[in-house]
This record gives structure tokens, sequence and C-alpha cells, in this order.
């Protein structure tokens, strides 16, 4: 049955439930769950944009605050879509056992795997849209074409959520995660044009940010809040979707490795 | 009548140690059927690879008219599973953790709760119906994984270890539960450790050890073919010198394991007239039971692994 791991993903209707379970428990726990994802995106928006925004100006022609909240949304994406697939997938994986629960159910682990992505995108959706509506609200927006942000969120969250799951796939405890922020989540969120257009860094550590999806977000995401014109589309979401398509893959490998022992 | 559970050649290979090696069984409809074994027997296995959650090495496998792992979640649709470890939702509720359960085999909200009442009733938490898990003691989380298994009305509900950490009241409680399932029509299949369990629950018994099965049959089959009708228990100062003196005439057979000599005999008279004579030695008299079948034949030494 080894074979059986490299199976392609195919989910079915009834990741679905795996989905409205995250969903139920989200909507308990809702509250202090905002204030975390969505009260720390909010305070770098301020200090950050408006305090440094201060000294640095103009940045790329707009105010830093302005070039600012854009890096904010896909980072809020992000951070939301990987703790959720790390530490809360992890507890429901192994000392909850929420998924063995599941898999007495008629669901298979390919379920289980979609639903829980599905549900990283959702959540990221839901924290995205909170810091774009209070950058509305800063007038920080340029026009109605910010909302194509929203399906973006949704994909942001999908793609990190799937890569933080192969982590949480591998790992043998909480503390293991802090090697994926400190070698994938951190050096990326510096490093994808969140703070800084990258046009001033050497030209390798440009060719390098091409390969990270956050980079990607940011550069379809902040034209639209900005209302510029949009470049290279059709790449940038080719990039997010083949991260988002093979880490969905490689997770369930891996975990049906793990599980299905 | 078509078994409900057919297994063939079954066999479990990690790395290089066989856990389940060669296990073939048939669970008839109707009937509770129990697995019975030391640790490390590969109970635990063979049910796991039963209901699909591990994939065998070798073996055939039919549940409820499905081949399993191939049809494993149509085969789930019609199948109750009760963990060993409790994997309750503690973020939910009591009726929150049947309706998102419920969710898991797409039935339908109005469904669900026209089923909530009786599964309520049957696990006898109706007045706990919107308790936290935390808020419950461990009999009434037993009871209330064993509702969740039948929250689809399965056909076959499989138990692991159903009342392992429960009080004696909790057990009694859970045994009357499983006796109605098994009333009801249901079929079943626990595993356990305790065999007074197994003895008063099972209809037939499976006994295993090192990836084997060893015997199949009822409990009163298993007690009249393998062991002498009664038991005395002999310990105190000298019973080793009293049992080649005294007991070896008499008893079928003996073992001495620690401190305490079991006598195994048709008739308990000569020995129990031997043991007046003897007053320095205590014992106790009793019927053979399942458990003597399973240590004689799964041995008496300690299993820690």
């Amino acid at each position: 049955m080894t074979s059986g791991c490299w199976q392609w993903p195919r989910p079915s209707q009834r990741a679905l439930a795996v989905w409205r379970r995250n969903v139920l428990v989200w909507r308990k726990l809702m509250a202090p769950s905002l204030v975390g994802n969505f009260g720390e995106p909010l305070l770098y928006l301020l200090a950050l944009g408006y305090g440094l925004g201060g000294f640095v100006g103009q940045v790329d022609g707009m105010d830093y605050v302005v070039f600012l909240a854009a890096g904010i949304v896909c980072t809020s994406a992000m951070n939301t879509a990987s703790y959720e697939c790390l530490y809360s997938a992890y507890t429901r994986m192994t000392v909850q056992e929420t998924w063995a629960a599941m898999l007495s159910a008629p669901l298979s682990l390919d379920d289980i795997v979609c639903g829980e992505i599905l549900w990283a995108g959702t959540k990221a959706l839901i924290n995205s849209s909170a810091v774009l509506l209070v950058a509305t609200a800063l007038g920080l927006v340029a026009d109605w074409q910010a909302l194509w942000v929203l399906p973006l969120a949704l994909l942001l969250g999908c793609c990190f959520g799937a890569m933080a799951l192969v982590v949480t796939a591998m790992s043998p405890g909480y503390d293991f995660f802090l090697y994926y922020f400190t070698l994938v989540v951190t050096p990326m969120f510096l490093l994808s044009g969140v703070f800084f257009p990258l046009t001033g860094v050497p030209d390798w550590v440009q060719m390098g940010a091409q390969l990270l999806p956050l980079a990607h977000g940011v550069e379809l995401v902040r034209p639209l809040m900005t209302g510029q014109v949009l470049d290279g589309a059709l790449l940038h979401l080719s990039v997010l979707f083949g991260y988002m398509v093979l880490a969905s893959w490689v997770s369930l490998i891996l975990v049906r490795r793990r599980l299905l022992r | 009548m078509h078994p409900i559970v057919s297994v063939r050649g079954l066999r479990k290979v990690y790395g290089e140690r066989a856990v389940v090696d060669g296990v073939d069984l048939q669970v008839r409809p109707g009937e509770c059927f129990g697995l019975l074994g030391p640790n490390g027997a590969g109970k635990t296995t063979t049910l796991r690879m039963m209901l699909g959650l591990t994939p065998p090495t070798a073996g055939e496998l039919e549940v409820l008219g499905f081949a399993v792992p191939a049809q494993v979640q149509k085969m789930h649709e019609r199948l109750g599973i009760v963990p060993q470890a409790d994997n309750l939702d503690p973020d939910f509720t009591v009726t929150e953790n049947l309706r998102v359960y419920a969710g898991y085999f797409g039935i339908k909200k109005r469904e669900f709760l026209q089923r909530l009442p009786a599964l309520l009733e049957f696990a006898q938490l109706e007045h706990k119906a919107d308790a936290t898990i935390s808020s419950l003691s461990g009999g009434m989380k037993r009871r209330l994984t064993i509702a969740r298994a039948l929250v689809n009305a399965p056909d076959l509900v499989v138990l692991d270890e159903p009342t392992t950490g429960l009080d004696p009241q909790a057990r009694q409680l859970i045994w009357r539960r499983l006796r109605l399932l098994l009333a009801r029509g249901r079929t079943l299949i626990l595993t356990t450790h305790y065999m007074e369990e197994a003895e008063r629950l099972c209809d037939r018994v499976a006994i295993m050890d090192v990836g084997r099965i060893l015997v199949v049959g009822s409990p009163a089959e298993l007690m009249r073919d393998h062991i002498e009708r009664e038991v005395v228990e002999v310990y105190g100062p000298g019973v080793e010198d009293w049992g080649r003196a005294h007991a070896a005439g008499k008893a079928a057979r003996t073992e001495l394991v620690g401190e305490t000599l079991f006598c195994y005999a048709e008739d308990e008279a000569p020995l129990v007239a031997s043991l007046r004579e003897h007053p320095q030695l205590r014992f106790l008299h009793r019927r053979a039971n399942l458990e003597d079948v399973f240590l004689k034949l799964t041995g008496k030494e300690l299993r820690d692994d």
C-alpha cells in the first residue's frame, strides 16, 4: 500500500464537513481569534505605516502607509493560514485526535487535508478582509478594483495553509514549527516587498524573491489596492496555484505515510 | 447466513516483525464477537485493518459486503466505531459533538434533530445535552462516544476496549447499553482485557497471541474444551511442599504463579479435604472461567510491550 501514499488527491464533497467543523469552532472562539490575527497586522499598519512612514516619505510614488497596506493584507493571509495549519491542525491531528474521529466516519485523508486547507484559506480571507476594511476606512485604498483582493486572499491562504501542512505532517511536536518560521516564514516576510520595494536589493536577492509565493501575492495585491495597472497577473497566479497544488499533494503524501501505517 | 465480517489470511508486517501473522475469522450477523489477547497480541492491529484504518500487508477483508480497504468510505457509512481513547471534540457541547459527527456522514440537520433525542436517551445524557465535554465524567464520555458511533444507525458497531479505565458502576451501565444494542439486532465486535466482560457479553470470542488466533468459540465451549471445571487457588507457608505431596494426584493440573498454586480439577472435593488438614494454607475454590482459559493459552507471564 506504500504506493497508495503517492496517489493524487481525490477529495469528495465531504471535505466540506471538515471545513464546516472548523467554522463552528471558530464561531465559538471568534473573539480571541480576531484579536490575535487581526490586531497584529493592524498594529503594523498603524505603527510602521504612519510612524516609520513619516521618515520614509514616498515609496514608488505613493505614501509609505499606502505601500505598506497591500503587504500587510498579504502577510495577514500568510500568517493566519500558517498558524492554522501548523498549531491548530497539529492539535487536531495528534492531541485531540479529531482527524482519527473523522477517519472513523466516511471521510478520507484526502477530504481532511483538503478541508483543512480550504479552512485555512477561509480564515485568511476573513482576516485579510478585516485589514482591507480598516485600510479602506483610513483612505488607503484607491477604488472598487480592490475587491479582487478577496479571492486572492483565499488563494494565498490555501497556498500557505498547504505549505504549513507539509511541515505539520513531518512534525514531531510543536517546537518543530520554529524552524519553519525562522527559515521560511520570516525571510519571506522580509524579502517579499512587504516593507520595501525590491528594486533596491542586489539582483540575486531579487531573483531569489521570485521563488517566494508571498512576493507574487504582493505583486498582485498592491496594484489592485492602489489603483495601478496589474502586470504579469498570469505568472503570479500560476506561481501561487503551483505552490498550492504541489504543497497540497506533498502534505497529503506525508500525512498518509504518517497516519495510515 | 452471509458473514458480516470475513477475514482471510490477514497479515501485517512492520519491518521484519509480523504483528499479525495469518488471521482468519468470520463474524455472524447479530452476534457479539470478542477479540481477546494480551498486550502486543495483534488484536488492535487486526481491528484497525478490519476497519480500513491500516492497510494490510496481505490477506482478504470483507466487511458489511464491502472489500476493505478498497471501499472503506462506503463501508464506514454503515459502521460505528468506538475508539479506545475518547476523541470527542473538546470545543463542542454534547449535542454539538453528535451534530458535527453526523455532518461527517452527510446527515442533514433535520434528520439529525429527529435522531438526537434517541441518541441522548441511549447515552443517558438527556440532562447534559448542552454540557461541555470537560464537565462529563469518564463514564459519560464513553457513553457519548458510543452514542456518537450510532449517529448513522450502523449495522455493525466496533468497540476497542469499551470499558477500560471505568469504575465498576460505569462499566455495568455500558454493558447494559451494549446488551440493548444486541437486542436491537446490531452486530458488535469488541476487544477487551476483561475476561468477565467477554464472558458476559460475547456470543463468541477469539483468543489471539503473537499475531495468530489460538482458539475461537463461545465462552462456554472454550471453557469446556480447554479447562477443568474447578479451580482451587492455594497460598500460604509451605504451599510448594503441599503441592508436591498432595495436589499432584488430586488435581488434573497445577501451576505455581508467584506465591499462588493454581490447582485445576474436575472435582475439587479431594483437594479441599486435604487442605482442611493443612490449616496454615489458605485457599479459594471457584468455578473455572474464561480468564483461566485465557491464561492457560497465552501463559501467565507479564507482557510489558
